[in-house]
């Protein structure tokens, strides 16, 4: 008996082996969810395809997130695929690459509309098409990240992006309480990813945090898992929430100055 | 066995990456133009070149190498 079976969600946001998306994904499935992945753009279908094959999920379908008539198209498929939906994960950021390093100061418009649009708005139309499909309540969660809260050079306009994300959650928490669906964030400590690899710098961050946080740096596993809890009944009263799966980074005001002498 | 060479561990992650022969990569491969790679590979493959080797290589490093030889040379170097 799996903590999913007979449990049907939509994840968004896979893009390859490495992506959070595909470690959400793989924990779900080991508990015996029935799955459908949409991607962005055909570069992406060569390397989420094989990914659904391996774990017998047949429901994979490219959707431009930006696109209202795109978004309504894919969620036709999704109802006459799956009738009903569990759950949904969105897993999906983007800011043009120039926006994710230099001088906060210079983000463009564009860059701003584009992030936000993107990364946070996509959030409100996807589950604008998901609620209608979950009559007898859900669960829907994002991913964030603590540059939302705490400055995090060169992740500039994705950190103000992110914040809105969260708000967003909230928002659409209390909104979507009435209808028995919880919307929760996991603020994921930072991992080495496709989208990570367009932040300036982000391996020296990413050995930071690995130094300062209490249980180091953390892995897709340890997000899956955690995804587990936020979208089963496990978290059935949880909402609105951003939980920490960042080996405890963000309750640290300064490195142990021991840490060296433990290595 | 002798430990592998620069190149033969370049070529390894390559012909994983891009699902291609091991014959198929040579130092004078152009990794978009004689190997395919598409752009996604090429930031795939910049990833696995850190893991593999350590260190960072910055978008300026990355875009400055065209064929394997290219990527040989800078690991060699760092």
């Amino acid at each position: 008996m799996g903590l999913f079976d007979g449990k049907r969600g939509m994840i968004f946001g896979i893009a390859n082996k490495n992506s959070i998306a595909w470690g959400i994904a793989q924990a779900l499935a080991a508990e015996g969810a029935e799955l459908g992945f949409s991607y962005a753009g055909e570069m992406l279908q060569k390397r989420v395809e094989p990914l659904a094959e391996s774990l017998g999920v047949t429901f994979v379908e490219e959707c431009d997130v930006t696109n209202e008539e795109a978004i309504d198209a894919l969620f036709a498929k999704v109802e006459a695929h799956f009738g009903k939906l569990d759950f949904l994960v969105h897993s999906i950021a983007y800011a043009p690459r120039e926006e994710l390093g230099g001088r906060f100061v210079n983000t463009s418009r564009e860059g701003f509309r584009i992030a936000m649009d993107v990364s946070c708005y996509s959030l409100v139309a996807l589950a604008k098409r998901a609620y209608p499909l979950m009559p007898e309540g859900g669960a829907i969660m994002a991913m964030t990240y603590y540059g939302a809260e705490k400055v995090t050079p060169n992740y500039n306009v994705m950190g103000v992006a992110k914040a809105a994300l969260e708000a967003t959650v909230r928002y659409l928490a209390w909104d979507l309480g009435q209808n028995q669906i919880r919307v929760n964030a996991i603020s994921a400590g930072p991992i080495k990813t496709l989208a990570a690899s367009g932040v300036s710098g982000f391996r020296k961050s990413l050995n930071y945090v690995g130094s300062v946080a209490p249980m180091g740096n953390v892995d897709q596993e340890d997000i899956g898992d955690a995804a587990r809890y936020l979208l089963s009944d496990w978290s059935r009263k949880v909402t609105g929430e951003v939980l920490y799966v960042d080996g405890g980074f963000n309750i640290m005001g300064a490195p142990d100055p021991s840490a060296d002498e433990k290595e | 066995m002798a430990e592998k060479s620069t190149f033969e561990r370049v070529r390894d992650i390559v012909v994983e990456q891009l699902g291609i022969e091991a014959e198929e990569v040579s130092m004078d491969s152009s990794i978009t133009e004689d190997l395919g790679a598409d752009s996604l590979d090429v930031v795939e493959l910049i990833m696995a070149f850190e893991e593999e080797f350590g260190g960072e290589i910055t978008d300026e490093q990355s875009k400055a190498m065209a064929t394997i030889g290219d990527v040989v040379t800078h690991l060699d170097a760092q």
